[in-house]
């Protein structure tokens, strides 16, 4: 571990300082904007899964009455998507269909009732075609093509070994290899999604808010499906209600209220319902995962091999990626010596599956801390035990060359051992009681954004006016984990000045800077560094003028709690209003501005696809979790979480308890309830009560921990938080099922239907096996 | 057809003329402006529009304004007093009970609902009260953590 220095401000609990808006009702969500100059906004979307459009004959809906504006996907003929190599997206299909619910057409009407009531007169003609919904249907020789151009419906195919794998198993005492099913799930963030779009025909500009968690993704997406010059559109992002991935990439919904307020030459607020917010999509997709481990008896990992098929749903969307880091972040969590992966992301009939919190990794963490803890129990060894013997000694690099600087795994095993009393309580629990653990990680920040320009990662400016406030510009957005309070909280410890004297202003395209966006956790890493990097340039500004001011060198200055003092000397200090009217003096507003760039050592191998899961920082997770199982009904019910996380350095200890119990819970969601469902392509979960993520009655206590291993490139130490306990719950559920009911499963959910079916193939089974017995004896 | 509601929205009264179909969080949100209640659903599955009526925690999204007839109609933005948070939205904020915000207006109101019917739960009958609230950031622990710190007993 890293050394730890005192800090003022930071690495305490802090409440956000925009959370008297939330509490009050005061903060405004997109939909909040809606005002009788607002035209409403309505899509029509697809009936069928996959077909050919033949017709669309929207003529009866423009001459509906308080119609302003009809669009089909004959008004955008670009792609769009976020990955610059991957577009194959429109915003309203147009030869073909291939989900449903996909847009078709789009209406702008004076109201609600008589944009719905244009939507039914819009006439739609679609040739259907045999549709694929399964990873077995998508992927036979002879199904039917969702993209001509792409051959056996392989969105993307990557292979990649590092190290010598088949030497890595000769040397294995125990080779096992399982195979899991995890479902497809929903970010199901509250606020459903909604924009609002205005354009001014006179000058041709356009101003754009949205739910977005990228707005500049938003931004340049305008711009390239309308063909506007950037610099005529300006984007917003107001208060937001979750995101946890759903809203990194820009959406079909939010080109086209913009198209449609063109088109009406007005102002349009687009509201989509739950069911459409379900239908945009963009989640984690049902994944297969082939795993195959070496152990030696001692438990360390020798080698492993990897096969990860996703159903990625009809368009690229963020597909690449997702199955990039699946392979990527097999790596970095243990010193594994050989890992060879095969991984196949493919296409079907069902809206685009995206990034989703731990995206990538969190299917595959699954498998790999399910079979690890099984061939541990095989081979005699405490859960702990084995996960000990494979722990990584920073700084290092792993076999795919990415960079680990911080580590405190170690720390975080040791918090929850002691915490759950693991040692004292595990195998002396009754049955259908069970306790199990899991470790996991994840990325601060991808080392290289997806749009690569060259330029910094991160750009914050300060302004210090001549009423001594500080006004902090970023471009970061805030969707709930509280990255505006981050950045004020590092610009007052770099400052030493107290954060009431400072204002942040967020996300509005024509005062902020650009920012890449809340996404990979990078923004407490990369925009954190900026803030900081912002604040000196601003402090030094201050020194200067205190120096100039007190007769010194700027050297000699101290500066604590916003007097500035000549160091060991008994000449009377400034204040702070003090030294800013003489820095004031000299040259009027101050504005400067810190930017931070990923050291390029951080950006990953030079293998194709290397980027992919680079980052400066590894977050570290442990958990344990303690269930009991009802062998009746299959009910699986949490009775207690311990969870610790190494986030480097706690910049606001209550944001970061927010965010480890947050992720935690998130992953309880996906292993215990939370799972997409199509019939014959229909979303059949598409609200929430049948897309069941867990109410209060059925969250437990999470004990968070907090591990501080104080990162060397880290804002003050600090890593990510958000992510990456996630990926640890489902298998750490799954270990504490096989605690409490000795019975093994391979899927996810853990649905009480499925735990039934899997206690009656273990009865089953046990009955045959005493049968055989009996039969033997006889 | 419009009819007349007569009714005390946060301290005020009012009277409009509305339309008979008219939903009570779409009365609050467009015709008074009062856009902290929140709509997250497509009809009651989430509690992000819980309003209370009459003291009682009701979701507006599916009740007509119609049968708030003479009611007493509380909103998230009459729960501060004089321009100071009341004692839950103080709790909320300074314990993080709420991270994005957007499930925090209904959540406040249901705990006030039940506080005004029983002003020390315990956390059985506080999870029972905001069952129907759902909430996907935080996982719920601080909003427990609030609410008890609300009632004062933050044990």
């Amino acid at each position: 571990m890293n050394k730890q220095v005192k800090h003022s401000t930071v690495g305490q609990p802090v409440p956000l300082i925009d959370g008297i808006e939330k509490v009050t009702g005061k903060a405004v969500y997109t939909a909040d904007l809606e005002s009788s100059a607002c035209l409403a906004g309505a899509i029509l979307r697809s009936s069928v899964s996959h077909g050919h459009i033949v017709d669309i004959d929207t003529s009866r809906a423009l001459g509906l009455k308080g119609v302003s504006a009809v669009i089909t996907g004959a008004d955008c003929a670009h792609t769009y998507g976020v990955i610059p190599i991957a577009m194959n997206e429109y915003p309203m299909a147009r030869d073909k269909v291939r989900y449903r619910g996909e847009p078709i057409a789009a209406v702008a009407a004076c109201d609600a009732a008589t944009a719905a009531l244009a939507l039914e007169l819009i006439e739609v003609e679609i040739e259907e075609l045999p549709a694929c919904y399964t990873i077995d249907e998508a992927s036979v020789s002879d199904a039917c093509l969702l993209h001509d151009d792409k051959p056996g419906n392989i969105e993307r195919k990557v292979q990649n070994e590092f190290g010598d794998v088949s030497a890595g198993f000769e040397l294995a005492d125990l080779v096992c290899e399982e195979t899991f099913d995890c479902a497809e799930v929903n970010h199901a963030q509250m606020e459903p999604h909604a924009a609002l779009a205005e354009y001014d025909a006179e000058r041709d500009r356009l101003t754009f808010h949205s739910v977005t968690q990228v707005p500049f993704y938003v931004h340049l997406t305008l711009a390239r499906c309308l063909e506007m010059d950037p610099s005529a559109i300006r984007v917003i992002k107001p208060f937001v209600g979750g995101g946890f991935g759903a809203r990194t990439e820009t959406l079909n919904f939010e080109i086209i209220t913009a198209l449609l307020a063109r088109a009406a030459c007005g102002k349009v607020m687009m509201r989509l319902s739950r069911e459409e917010s379900f239908i945009t999509h963009r989640g984690r997709p049902e994944t297969r995962v082939e795993l195959k481990l070496g152990l030696t008896k001692k438990g360390n990992i020798t080698a492993c091999q990897c096969r990860v098929i996703q159903r990625g749903g009809a368009y690229a969307g963020y597909g690449l990626v997702t199955i990039l880091y699946a392979g990527a972040l097999l790596h970095g969590l243990y010193d594994i010596p050989a890992v060879k992966y095969d991984g196949l992301r493919l296409y079907s009939n069902q809206p685009p599956c995206g990034a989703m919190r731990g995206h990538g990794t969190v299917d595959v963490r699954h498998g790999f801390e399910c079979l690890l803890d099984r061939m541990a129990r095989q081979l005699e060894l405490d859960p702990f035990e084995v996960r000990r013997a494979n722990l990584l000694t920073a700084p290092t690099r792993t076999a795919n060359e990415l960079l680990i600087n911080s580590y405190g795994l170690k720390q975080c095993l040791a918090k929850v051992e002691a915490a759950s009393n693991w040692q004292e309580r595990i195998g002396t629990l009754p049955h259908g009681r069970g306790l199990g653990m899991a470790c996991s990680h994840y990325v601060s920040g991808a080392a290289k954004p997806v749009h690569w320009t060259g330029e910094p990662h991160a750009v914050v400016s300060l302004k210090l006016d001549f009423d001594g406030s500080i006004t902090i510009f970023t471009g970061a957005s805030d969707i709930g984990q509280g990255s505006t309070t981050m950045v004020a909280l590092v610009a007052a410890e770099t400052l030493s000045i107290d954060m009431s004297r400072i204002r942040v202003v967020t996300n509005d395209s024509v005062i902020t800077p650009k920012d890449n966006g809340s996404y990979s956790s990078r923004v407490t890493f990369m925009v954190g560094n900026a803030a900081i990097e912002a604040a000196k340039a601003l402090r030094n500004v201050l020194i200067e003028a205190a120096a100039g001011k007190l007769d010194a060198e700027p050297q000699d200055i101290d500066c604590d709690g916003e007097v500035f003092s000549v160091r060991s000397s008994q000449q009377s200090a400034l204040s702070f209003a003090e030294v800013a009217q003489a820095a004031l003096a000299v040259d009027g507003t101050i504005a400067v501005k810190g930017t931070f760039t990923c050291p390029p050592e951080a950006q990953g191998g030079k293998h194709r696809g290397g980027a992919v899961g680079s980052t400066m920082g590894f977050s570290y997770a442990a958990q344990v979790v303690e269930v009991s199982v009802d062998v009746d009904t299959g009910l699986v019910t949490v009775e207690k979480v311990w969870a610790a996380l190494d986030c480097g350095f706690a910049l606001n200890r209550l944001a970061v308890e927010g965010q480890i119990e947050g992720s935690v819970w998130m992953g309880m969601g996906q292993a215990l309830s939370e799972e997409t469902s199509f019939t014959n392509g229909l979303p059949v979960h598409a609200n929430l009560l049948d897309y069941r993520f867990p109410t209060i009655v059925e969250s437990p206590d999470i004990e968070a921990h907090i591990v501080e291993s104080i990162d060397p490139l880290g804002p003050l130490g600090a890593k990510e938080a958000g992510e990456g306990a996630l990926s640890g719950f489902p298998p750490a559920l799954a270990n504490a099922v096989a605690n409490a009911i000795d019975i093994d499963v391979n899927f996810l959910p853990l649905t009480p239907d499925r735990i039934t079916d899997a206690l009656i193939k273990a009865r089953r089974a046990a009955n045959r096996q005493q049968r055989l017995k009996n039969r033997k004896a006889l | 057809m419009k009819q007349i509601i007569s009714a005390t929205i946060n301290g005020t009264s009012c009277q409009d003329a509305i339309d008979d179909n008219l939903l009570l969080i779409d009365y609050l949100r467009k015709n008074k402006t009062l856009t902290g209640t929140k709509s997250g659903c497509d009809g009651g599955e989430c509690g992000a529009c819980t309003v209370l009526v009459n003291g009682q925690p009701r979701l507006s999204c599916i009740t007509l304004a119609a049968t708030c007839q003479n009611a007493e109609i509380e909103t998230i933005e009459g729960e501060s007093n004089n321009g100071r948070l009341s004692a839950l939205q103080r709790a909320f904020h300074e314990n993080l009970g709420t991270q994005c915000g957007f499930c925090t207006p209904g959540m406040i109101m249901a705990a006030s609902g039940l506080l005004r019917d029983n002003p020390n739960p315990n956390d059985g009958e506080i999870r029972a009260a905001l069952a129907g609230n759902l909430c996907r950031c935080t996982g719920y622990v601080k909003i427990i953590k609030s609410v008890r710190a609300a009632i004062g007993t933050s044990s």
